[in-house]
């Protein structure tokens, strides 16, 4: 199957929670640095349930897709559940084969969303590493 | 032609069934039967280690080893073999000048002149002495036709303190040759010492070290249809001569004592440790190969510019970064493409055989310059077709189509 299937293009050109967001109350950016993709991302969190995400960033369109579709399904979900997702999960929300070499361009947004979260608790972030040996 | 592609057994590959289309040749070249069969031969027939051996096999390895030197220091013209180093690499050739040459040279303050198109191995051995040492960079910008700006570049290098030209022979973004002799020739005049970074050059252009009159020049086998992990440093005698040794070790000394040593002659005294020998061999097969077809590469070359040239200007979705003119161009080709980002444009066309590079191609620098985060680079070379570039472009325009 192909890897930029109708939905991958549809979130690169049409990114659904795209912007800045004013009264967020958590805020994190990462960038996959052999490559150049970066994500900043916005969140408003409450009781430690996910309000509000809003992200920005500029890469291939798996990393830009990605972001925009993770973002659809981490609404008014719990900072537990939203740490316990790992690339088995992403790889069903993108529905395409991830290669190798797009492997980092895929977890760009997980790693994102979990490292906020992670730095707000006080915890070690997360490096490529700990995905990829999953 | 047909013959000479026929030489490169890799060629002939398909990839997802689609026939290989290699357009990244300034990433790595690919490597014709001669010098796969001359690596192979040394291995099969002749391995042992150089110098010091007093046996057969070892005088066998020692002589191909210098007759590989020799090939290269005719090449380049350079006046004598031991003004030949071997290293891993463009990229170690340019380190050990920093280090060796640098180190004992540059001090606090004084200045190294640097062009804007450098990849980052002729960048960051200076910025490393900047943070070391303290010295200046100073870099020369691009005009509005992607080539070096030769006014500025003279009043950066009509400076005092000016220690160091180090400047590429041809940018692995751009495509332009460098005009590197008006500014080889003002460094002169005024005592400025000189490195060529020939990574890209060396491969498009004949080199003569004596005729430019640099003092350094650097390359990689690899790009030149040799084997990887070998490369030179070509240096002016009189400086090597007053350069310390760089890595310690075996073959680099002459003694060793207890508390002391002293180091062996040139060019021993900058290959210490057991060096590629096969890969050396490998380089030498790879020139033979070169300086016979040299004209053939080179009018090949040419007509593959002009074709890609022509072909890119038809379609106004994908912008060029580099010049349009084909005279003093490599046929290499960065250009964005509009409404696509350049790592799924190389994905989408690899998986069809067209083997692409994305990203910023080791030149940072030179991307941010130009506001870009990253480009798409085809980079030919004489092997290449017109009927590849055809198919490249149709590909390409697929791709384009795709995320309309
Ligand atoms: C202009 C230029 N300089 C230096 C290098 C570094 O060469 P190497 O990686 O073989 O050391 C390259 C390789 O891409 C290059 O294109």
């Amino acid at each position: 199957m192909d890897l930029y299937s109708q939905n991958i293009i549809d979130h690169y050109k049409n990114p659904r929670n795209r912007g800045r967001l004013k009264d967020g109350n958590l805020a994190h950016n990462e960038a996959n640095y052999s490559c150049g993709d970066k994500l900043s991302v916005d969140l408003k969190v409450e009781n430690e349930v996910i309000k509000v995400f809003k992200f920005t960033g500029g890469g291939c369109a798996i990393s830009q897709a990605a972001m925009s579709i993770l973002g659809e399904s981490i609404k008014n979900k719990s900072i537990d559940e939203i740490l316990e997702l790992n690339f088995s999960n992403i790889k069903k929300m993108l529905g395409v084969p991830i290669s190798e070499r797009r492997l980092k361009c895929a977890l760009l947004g997980l790693m994102t969303i979990q490292n906020a979260l992670l730095k707000k608790q006080g915890k070690e972030m997360k490096k490529w590493t700990d995905y990829i040996e999953e | 032609m047909n013959n000479l592609r026929q030489q490169f057994p890799i060629l002939s590959q398909k990839i997802n069934g689609q026939p290989l289309v290699y357009f990244d040749n300034a990433a790595t070249a690919q490597k014709p039967q001669a010098v796969l069969d001359a690596i192979n031969d040394f291995y099969t027939k002749y391995n042992s280690n150089v110098h010091r051996s007093f046996n057969p096999l070892g005088e066998k390895a020692t002589q191909l080893y210098e007759e590989a030197r020799q090939k290269v220091a005719q090449f380049i013209n350079a006046k004598s073999a031991p003004e030949i180093i071997f290293t891993s690499g463009t990229t170690e050739s340019i380190n050990l000048v920093a280090q060796a040459w640098g180190q004992r040279n540059l001090k606090k303050g004084d200045r190294v002149v640097i062009s804007i198109a450098e990849h980052h191995s002729n960048f960051v051995p200076w910025l490393q002495l900047k943070e070391e040492v303290g010295i200046e960079i100073d870099v020369i910008p691009l005009s509005n036709d992607y080539k070096l700006d030769i006014k500025k570049a003279r009043t950066l290098l009509q400076q005092n303190n000016v220690k160091l030209l180090a400047i590429t022979g041809c940018s692995n973004v751009l495509g332009e040759i460098t005009n590197l002799q008006p500014l080889l020739d003002e460094a002169r005049e005024r005592g400025i010492v000189t490195l060529v970074d020939a990574a890209q050059l060396i491969a498009h252009e004949k080199i003569d070290v004596q005729k430019l009159g640099c003092d350094f020049l650097a390359f990689s086998g690899h790009k030149l249809f040799g084997p990887t992990g070998i490369g030179v440093l070509y240096a002016r005698k009189e400086l090597l001569e007053q350069m310390p040794a760089w890595q310690g070790g075996g073959e680099m000394i002459q003694e060793v004592h207890q508390d002391s040593f002293t180091v062996n002659e040139l060019p021993h005294r900058f290959e210490a440790g057991t060096p590629n020998i096969a890969g050396a061999v490998g380089l030498g097969a790879a020139i033979d190969f070169v300086m016979e077809n040299f004209d053939i590469i080179k009018k090949r070359e040419q007509e593959l510019t002009e074709y890609f040239l022509e072909k890119i200007n038809q379609l106004d979705f994908i912008k060029l970064v580099g010049g349009q003119e084909s005279k003093n161009r490599a046929p290499v080709f960065s250009f964005t493409i509009d409404g696509v980002h350049p790592h799924d444009a190389a994905d989408i066309l690899g998986e069809r055989g067209i083997i692409l590079r994305a990203g910023h191609h080791c030149a940072q620098p030179l991307h941010e310059s130009l506001s870009l985060e990253a480009t798409l680079r085809a980079s030919l070379s004489f092997y290449n077709t017109t009927e590849e570039i055809d198919k490249f472009f149709k590909e390409l325009t697929l791709v384009y189509k795709k995320f309309q």
